[in-house]
């Protein structure tokens, strides 16, 4: 890779400004990164948003239609169907659980809305914000999928919204501008998160909760003092979404080494921000060879991936849709998990014990209760590299953890 | 000055693989057997564009989607692509006279596709697409299939006809750039008001000689996904299973839904009659208001929009028996336009179906539909040929 230092001057605006701090002097020379096509290949089977483990369920194929879905499934060859070996789970068409979306009006809620409204594992969809949800339900409401779509305004409405949910998802919150972290928002969203899981603990303790809002490596731990708090604390069903690190992982290396997408499924642990992000590539399912050069490059551009976006996006906001597709597909998962379905694998930010942290993201088994199996595995037999880099994210997500602890703590003592 | 700012230039063409571009290309089409589609989406950084680009990624018959705009398309861009679904995803930021954009001023030499990967310090920035004067035209080469929601919605108060003058004028523009550069392609038009809008496309067509009216299908898709749910609510039947055929236009009572056709045959008594049409009528004005100002109906409008684009692409592929309502050129009525059944198959709306029987109270929807469909494709002619 050529490195050609720019010049002081140098900044480059797409569509408005953005200027790259005085530590540009790097220019690397754009790989090609597209996927090769081959009509060789065939199209692989639509099983709506992927996720690891059971290929079988119609999930949000859903919007396709039948006709679609058979299409494609016959002009697809046999082999490009997964067959674990395992017992098919197949879709229980009575199954039917009820969604709760806090913060459904913002940039993620309202694509992550649509999302949910097309699952067919969904029978009620409650939408909260504090303004405007009121238009995305009617919007929403139109689209012919069973989904029943309710809005619910401000604090007041919160608790209805709640009552009855079988999985609460938390996108609220606010977004990075460039030049910010995940961490520049904490005081702003852990207000938030605390002030939401109060409610959810209130009102629905039994559910499962998915923080998306950031800095997830501290607001997950946030969520958990509160629900400690008032004696509602299940560890098994409280998640940090991290599935968004696992769909960029994947969409990298197979861009990377032309793999079909459908097949690539690399495991990402550590938390969600910045180095805590840290692929396991050594571990990518197909297994593929990787130089040296190409671990640190993949690997740093799936910990910066949403500072791209946010970089990209120029102020308009980070990243929105891909979030929501990823939040979409940890939502079905769960939901699959909750109906029976005895194969469902994610990566998540939990409560856990495979590292000396509270608090640490795997792979982990989803099963009606929640959080069935940690995936300890993982954590072994990694490569120098990885391991190294283990011990990096480690400082940084315990202080990250203990910053969350610290405000829930002393939030409840403010309130005592 | 002029010396390093074209070293400058140099440096940055070092980097530009144009002919990779071209071959990429290339290499799809002599493959042939099409493993995907190419769709283009105008105004895909918009309400409705943004989640529309959402579900399209997620297709697997799209194998190449461009997002045009002419704001925030790269942010887009940059959020989709991380999506681990096979289509490619690029952007086209169409930029205007005047504005400061330093990195146009120095790529105005290479107006090629330019990828931008750089490592500065801390941030990666990598996402390919195309900026610069004429990106419509780099956008629509070789498209399958473009997608139009490109315009202003409406505020609390507004008809759909409201809009005519912003979105006509854009709608003239992109069709302009469809006929040049992929005259073959379907085309979906989203922006409203569709009933003229349709025709406005239409003729910009015939004036360049590149007018097929199989391939030019206004979307009332949502229509007919509105119609399936309220249906479905008042009889307590799964929307999904509903199928109510919508004919017409796309604004107030032009849309007429048949609801002595639905799927699964029912009946209704005619308040539930009434109040199904006047509910399916007003179904946008229901949004409009809802959201008090901040914009129409986006995410079912993409919902629907991804449905009848993935039914075009079905069709474009051969299956058979795609049947979608869509506002076409069309024999059915006296009208040179208007909504109805068509049979979706390889050289776009193969077959438009007739309306069959209806009852009298839709069959004096009908004419007041009528009434008003004809003046709004007038306006959209007259647009054109004035």
């Amino acid at each position: 890779m050529a490195a050609t230092s720019a010049t002081s001057a140098t900044s480059f605006s797409i569509g408005s400004k953005i200027s790259f701090g005085p530590k540009a002097s790097q220019l690397l020379l754009p790989k090609p990164s597209v996927v090769r096509f081959n009509s060789q290949k065939p199209l692989a089977t639509f099983s709506g948003l992927k996720a690891t483990g059971s290929m079988n369920c119609e999930s949000e194929s859903s919007f396709l239609g039948k006709e679609s879905y058979a299409a494609l499934q016959n002009s697809s060859s046999p082999r490009s169907v997964k067959s674990t070996g395992r017992t098919q789970y197949h879709l229980n068409p009575q199954a039917s659980y009820k969604v709760a979306i806090l913060g459904a009006a913002g940039g993620i809620g309202q694509p992550l809305a649509l999302l949910v409204k097309m699952s067919p594992l969904v029978s009620s969809l409650n939408l909260y914000d504090i303004a405007n949800v009121k238009g995305v339900a009617a919007d929403l409401s139109h689209c012919n999928t069973p989904a029943q779509v309710s809005d619910f305004t401000g604090p007041s409405e919160l608790a209805d919204c709640l009552k009855g949910v079988n999985v609460v998802v938390i996108p609220a919150g606010v977004p990075r501008k460039p030049g910010m972290t995940r961490d520049d928002l904490f005081n702003i969203n852990a207000s938030i998160v605390k002030t939401l899981v109060e409610a959810v603990a209130d009102n629905c303790p039994e559910a499962f909760i998915h923080v998306i809002s950031n800095p997830v490596n501290s607001t997950v731990p946030i969520a958990a003092e509160v629900l400690k708090q008032k004696g509602v604390y299940d560890p098994k069903k409280l998640f940090g979404v991290t599935t968004l690190d696992v769909v960029r992982a994947n969409t990298f290396v197979a861009q990377k080494k032309n793999l079909r997408l459908i097949d690539v499924d690399v495991p990402v642990i550590g938390g969600h921000a910045g180095i805590t992000i840290l692929p396991l590539l050594s571990k990518t399912k197909p297994s593929v060879c990787f130089t040296d050069e190409e671990i640190h490059e993949l690997t740093v551009r799936i910990q910066n991936a949403g500072t791209e976006v946010v970089e990209a996006k120029a102020g308009a906001g980070s990243a929105t849709l891909s979030m929501a597709y990823a939040a979409a597909r940890f939502v079905e998962s769960s939901l699959r998990a909750l109906d029976g379905d005895g194969d469902v694998y994610e990566c998540a930010y939990v409560q856990s014990d495979v590292a000396d942290l509270p608090f640490f993201a795997s792979r982990i088994k989803l099963g009606k209760k929640g959080v069935e199996a940690l995936i300890s595995s993982d954590l072994q037999g990694l490569t120098e590299y990885e391991q190294k880099a283990v011990e990096a994210l480690k400082a940084e997500l315990k202080s990250s953890i203990e910053k969350g602890v610290g405000f829930a703590q002393k939030q409840s003592v403010a309130a005592a | 000055m002029e010396s390093s700012s074209s070293q400058r230039v140099a440096r940055i063409a070092a980097h530009l693989n144009p002919p990779n571009f071209e071959l990429r290309r290339e290499e799809c089409r002599a493959k042939g057997g099409a493993p995907g589609f190419k769709v283009a989406i105008l105004g895909a950084a918009g309400g409705i564009g943004q989640s529309l680009a959402l579900l399209m990624k997620m297709n697997p018959l799209v194998s190449v989607l461009h997002l045009y705009d002419v704001v925030n398309s790269p942010g887009v861009t940059a959020d989709i692509s991380h999506m681990d679904t096979t289509a490619v995803v690029m952007f086209f930021l169409q930029v205007k006279e005047g504005e400061n954009i330093t990195m146009l001023n120095l790529l105005y030499e290479c107006m090629h596709g330019l990828t931008l990967s750089y490592y500065c310090g801390v941030f990666i920035f990598q996402v390919r697409g195309f900026l610069g004067q004429p990106q419509l035209e780099a956008a629509l080469t070789g498209m399958d299939l473009v997608v139009i929601p490109a315009g202003v919605p409406r505020k609390p108060g507004m008809t759909r006809d409201d809009l005519f003058n912003i979105n006509a004028g854009i709608v003239r523009t992109l069709c302009e750039g469809v006929a040049k550069c992929c005259p073959n392609a379907v085309v979906n038009l989203i922006s409203n008001p569709v009933n003229s809008t349709v025709p406005i496309a239409a003729e910009v067509f015939k004036k360049a000689g590149t007018y097929n009216p199989k391939r030019l299908l206004g979307v009332t898709t949502l229509d007919v996904t509105r119609a399936n749910t309220f249906v479905g609510e008042v009889l307590g039947l799964d929307p999904k299973m509903v199928d109510v055929p919508v004919v017409g236009g796309h604004a107030g009572v032009t849309i007429l839904p048949l609801l002595s056709q639905v799927k699964p045959p029912c009946s209704f008594t005619p308040e539930e009659t009434e109040y199904l049409t006047k509910r399916i009528q007003d179904g946008g004005t229901e949004v409009v208001q809802a959201k008090a100002g901040a914009g129409s109906a986006t995410l079912s409008m993409a919902y629907a929009a991804a449905k009848f684009a993935d039914a075009c692409l079905r069709g474009l592929k051969g299956d058979a028996g795609v049947v979608e309502c869509a506002f076409v050129a069309s024999e059915v009525t006296e009208l040179p336009f208007f909504a109805s059944k068509v049979r979706l198959g390889r050289a776009g709306a193969e077959e438009v179906y007739q309306l069959g029987p209806l009852n009298e109270y839709e069959r004096i929807g009908l004419e007041k539909a009528k009434k008003e469909l004809a003046e709004s494709i007038q306006k959209g002619t007259n647009f054109i040929k004035k």
